[in-house]
This record gives structure tokens, C-alpha cells and sequence, in this order.
């Protein structure tokens, strides 16, 4: 069921049996380079990067902008293959910033679209997105076109679509960056209710600290450009989490003061 | 109103065109009165009628094969990048061919019917669809297709889920811009292949009006040709409201 992704060069790839428990997503030593800087070399997005997820674990990343998380979680997905270093997970599915809904497809057959690209049919693919629309409190917009729909609606029907692509680990870049803060909040409560309702190894890309800690297991610091791993950081805490609980608060500060460590450093 | 500014617009040019006329020295052969060509309207009403039906057949037929073989060739043109270097090129240069100088040939290859006079309108016109309907599909966000690709779509599906319903607007856009030449077109078209028969089209029929010295009747067949142009213009737009109604909805909105 796993898929391994290295390049020739790479670490031999760590020998487990299917018996034991392995890691839903497991990133060893990985580095990433782009060329064309502004002086001709390679611009190092990643540097040696290691981090794992178990398995219906949410792994919260953070950095500053422009610390290759994108680029992370484009290698996570197979969009692109890593320099060094092997990427073992299984197939995943990306849930992007913008929502990307076609604009001339309604919410149900948006949602449905990874269901239809697998060769379901029409009827079953509305059937299935039809049920987790009641499920996750969206019946009565499977009609709307996404031009009818708010921000958070679209990415709620946007996850909605991510769920149904049926892969086990899903990879969100930033997928509340672009909404207003009590929109955020809701759709964080939304969320978790979701991932109760329908487990998933999730690997959340964010640059917002109070996000990572309101909804990850667990959150992995990132230094800026070349990222790496500076700080992992246990959230042990019941859900539903309040922003405003002592706890989240001290959290949340243990991790801005790592960010700014990392960034002082760099 | 919705057309008022229109009506407005065209009130008032014909006022100016008839007080010029009336006033100046302008000979009626060289400058009809709009009011003498309102009387060639009305007096040859059957005879432009009839001569109509073939040059809205012309237009009607040649536009919408000009719609099937630009969005065709744009398409095949955006698979293929080899296929875009070769055919681009001839494509643009397919339109500064004058028209005259191929008109035998088409009718010594077609005859004196409706097909020189297809190809004519075809040529004119495939081109705005064909440029159009390239930008639309590449106007596609490259990260939709990123997106697709998680999902494991093949190129043929990225094609018929994003590509393909991005690029329609943008076609029959085209064919608006199309259609705007598309009449002239046909004119050109008339004019330089040889037609048998009574009611040879419209453009034909300016052509020989000009001739006999009948210029209130020619104006008369220009007027005829103005309307069914902006006739077939309002009835595109109409057919793209139909066909791709998230291109309107979704403009305006606040994001």
C-alpha cells in the first residue's frame, strides 16, 4: 500500500514489515532546489528536512512565508520528486489555498470530481458526495454554483472533494489563509468535527501559529529558506480547543518564540 | 430601456445624414436621402427579402463551421505544441489572402452554388475563434491541473473536466468577433465568385444596383445587412448566456 519515492542517490530506503506500525507519512533527510536564482545558483527550498505522521494523526507545519512548505507538500503528493532524501507515504491528496472549484459544475458535482476522474459513474459519484454533504451539515447547497457560495463554503466543499479523492493522507496548503478571521474559526471548529467523523492523516501547511495549535497532534517548526525542522511540538490537548484556553495560549507562544528563533538564527 | 442609448444613437445619425442630404449638393446617385432609401426599402422589401435568404444561409452555415473548425484546431493546437509552430503561422497568413484573387479558382473547383461562398466566410472567419479558443484553454490555472493530476487525471480528462468547458466562452466570444466580419464576408464573397440564378444574395445585389445607378435601393440592401448582422450578433450572445452562464454570473462579484 506504500508507495516509496526516492531518487538513485538517495539513502537506501528504510526496510519495515507490514506487521509493525509504520508512519502514514514518513520524510527522511530531504533537500529541494530550484534553479534560476537572481545570482544564476539553485535556490534551496529544502534543506535535509525530516519529519513523520502517524497514522489519522494531524501534523500541523509551520513557518515563516516562502520556507518551502508548498514545495514540502508538492513532494509529499508526488508533484514533484526530492533532490535527496525518500519520501515514504502513501498516495495523498492535495487541498490547495484557492478553492479551484470549476466554476460550471454545482457544489455536488464539484465535490465528486476526484469520484468522477475514477471512472464512477455520474449517479454513484453524486450518491456518495451526496451523503458526506449530510454528514458534514452541507445539504441544501449541493445545487449552488460556487459563484453562490461564501469563502468558507467553498472551502468546506473543497475539503469535501479532497475527502471523496479516497486517499488515506491529505496534504492542506494554507487552506483557510485567504478567510477573514471568524470565518478561520469556524471553519476549525467545521474541520474537526470532519476529520472525528471521517479519519484521515492530515499534514496542514500554515502560517498561522494559533491555527496549528487550535487543530494539530503535533507541529513541526520550520526555519525559513532553506526549511528545516527546528522544533516539534506535542499538543496533548482535548478537542474542542478554545483559542483563549490557558493552555493554547502558552502553546502557542512556545512556538511563535521557536519561530523567532529559527528566523534569528537564520 | 436596454436598447434606448442605441436608438438614441442611430435617430441621430440618421437625422444628420438626412439633413445633409437635403441641404448640400450631394447627388442622390452618389448620397441617398434616408428617407428615399426607407422608400427602396419598402418598395423592394420582397426582392431583398429573397435575396437575403442566400446570404443568411452563407453566414449562418459559414460561421458556425468556422466555430467547429477554429475551436477543432485550437484544441488540436494547444495538444500539440509541434502542431502549433506548423499551423499558427499559415493561419495568420491565410488572412491577408485577398479574396478576389481565389475566387475563380474556388468556383472552378465548387461552381456557381453555396460552396466557394462557405469557403470565403470559413477562411475570414475561423481565425478570431481559432486565437480565442487557444487563450482559453490556456487560461487555465496551472494549479487546477496540478490538482487534477493528484487525483490522477489523464490529459484527456484534464482536457474535458477543466480545459474544454474554460475555452467555450472564450470560442463563441470568437465567434462574435467573427460573426462582425463574417458579413462583410460574405459581401467579399458574393462579389468575387460568379452565382447563377435570380436572387444571387445581397452582396451581389449592392454590386449591380451600384452599376444600374440604383444607389437608393443599394443603400436599401446595405441597411438590410446592418440589421441581420446585429441580429446575429445579439442571438451569439444570447446562445453564450445558454450555453456558459458561470462566464456572466461569476463577473462582478466580490471576492
Amino acid at each position: 500500500m506504500h508507495a516509496t519515492q526516492s531518487s538513485p542517490a538517495a539513502h537506501p530506503p528504510p526496510t519495515h514489515s507490514p506487521a509493525t506500525r509504520s508512519p502514514a507519512v514518513r520524510v527522511e533527510s530531504v533537500s529541494r532546489a530550484y534553479p534560476g536564482g537572481r545570482d544564476g545558483a539553485p535556490v534551496k527550498a529544502l534543506a535535509d528536512i525530516s519529519l513523520h505522521a502517524q497514522t489519522n494523526e494531524l501534523l500541523a507545519v509551520v513557518g515563516p512565508s516562502g520556507c518551502g512548505k508548498t514545495t514540502l507538500l508538492e513532494l509529499i503528493c508526488a508533484l514533484q520528486s526530492p533532490d535527496r532524501g525518500a519520501i515514504e507515504c502513501a498516495p495523498a491528496a492535495l487541498m490547495p489555498q484557492q478553492d479551484l472549484l470549476l466554476p460550471w459544475l454545482n457544489a455536488l458535482d464539484n465535490a465528486a470530481l476526484a469520484l468522477r476522474i475514477a471512472h464512477v459513474t455520474r449517479a454513484r459519484a453524486r450518491a456518495r458526495a451526496e451523503e458526506l454533504f449530510v454528514q458534514l451539515g452541507l445539504a441544501g447547497f449541493e445545487q449552488a454554483h460556487p459563484y453562490e457560495l461564501s469563502g468558507g463554503m467553498r472551502q468546506r466543499v473543497a475539503f469535501v472533494r479532497t475527502l471523496l479523492s479516497g486517499k488515506q493522507l491529505l496534504c492542506l496548503d494554507e487552506p483557510f489563509g485567504a478567510l477573514d478571521a471568524i470565518t478561520r474559526a469556524e471553519m476549525h471548529t467545521w474541520l474537526v468535527d470532519a476529520l472525528c467523523r471521517e479519519p484521515r492523516t492530515v499534514v496542514l501547511v500554515t502560517h498561522d501559529v494559533e491555527e496549528a495549535v487550535v487543530l494539530a497532534d503535533r507541529i513541526a517548526v520550520l526555519s525559513p529558506r532553506p526549511g528545516r525542522v527546528v522544533r516539534e511540538l506535542e499538543v496533548a490537548l482535548e478537542r474542542p480547543r478554545s483559542r483563549t484556553d490557558p493552555e493554547v495560549v502558552a502553546l502557542r507562544e512556545r512556538a511563535l518564540v521557536a519561530l523567532g528563533q529559527a528566523r534569528d538564527e537564520a | 430601456m436596454h436598447a434606448l442609448p442605441a436608438i438614441v444613437l442611430v435617430v441621430a445619425l440618421i437625422g444628420a445624414w438626412e439633413l445633409y442630404a437635403d441641404l448640400s449638393d450631394v447627388s442622390p446617385f452618389v448620397l441617398p436621402a434616408p428617407h428615399a432609401v426607407g422608400t427602396a426599402l419598402w418598395q423592394n422589401a420582397d426582392l431583398l427579402s429573397a435575396n437575403l435568404a442566400p446570404t443568411a444561409e452563407e453566414v449562418g452555415l459559414g460561421i458556425l463551421l468556422a466555430l467547429l473548425l477554429g475551436f477543432a484546431l485550437g484544441v488540436l493546437i494547444h495538444l500539440c505544441s509541434i502542431l502549433r509552430r506548423a499551423v499558427y503561422p499559415l493561419a495568420v497568413g491565410s488572412q491577408a489572402v485577398p479574396v478576389a484573387l481565389i475566387g475563380v479558382l474556388l468556383v472552378f473547383w465548387w461552381g456557381f452554388g453555396v460552396l466557394p461562398k462557405l469557403f470565403v466566410i470559413v477562411l475570414i472567419c475561423f481565425f478570431p475563434v481559432l486565437v480565442t479558443t487557444v487563450d482559453g484553454l490556456a487560461s487555465v490555472d496551472p494549479e487546477q491541473l496540478k490538482l487534477l493530476r493528484t487525483f490522477g487525471a489523464s490529459r484527456w480528462q484534464a482536457l474535458r473536466f477543466a480545459e474544454l468547458p474554460a475555452a467555450l466562452p472564450a470560442a463563441i466570444s470568437g465567434a462574435r468577433i467573427a460573426l462582425a466580419v463574417g458579413v462583410i464576408g460574405a459581401y467579399i464573397a458574393e462579389t468575387s465568385t460568379a452565382t447563377t440564378g435570380a436572387y444571387p444574395g445581397l452582396g451581389r445585389e449592392i454590386d449591380a444596383d451600384i452599376n444600374a445607378l440604383q444607389t437608393s435601393r443599394a443603400y436599401a440592401a446595405a441597411v438590410v445587412l446592418f440589421l441581420f448582422a446585429i441580429a446575429c450578433f445579439y442571438t451569439l450572445a444570447l446562445l453564450e448566456r445558454r450555453l456558459a452562464p458561470w462566464a456572466h454570473r461569476s463577473r462582478g462579484e466580490v471576492r
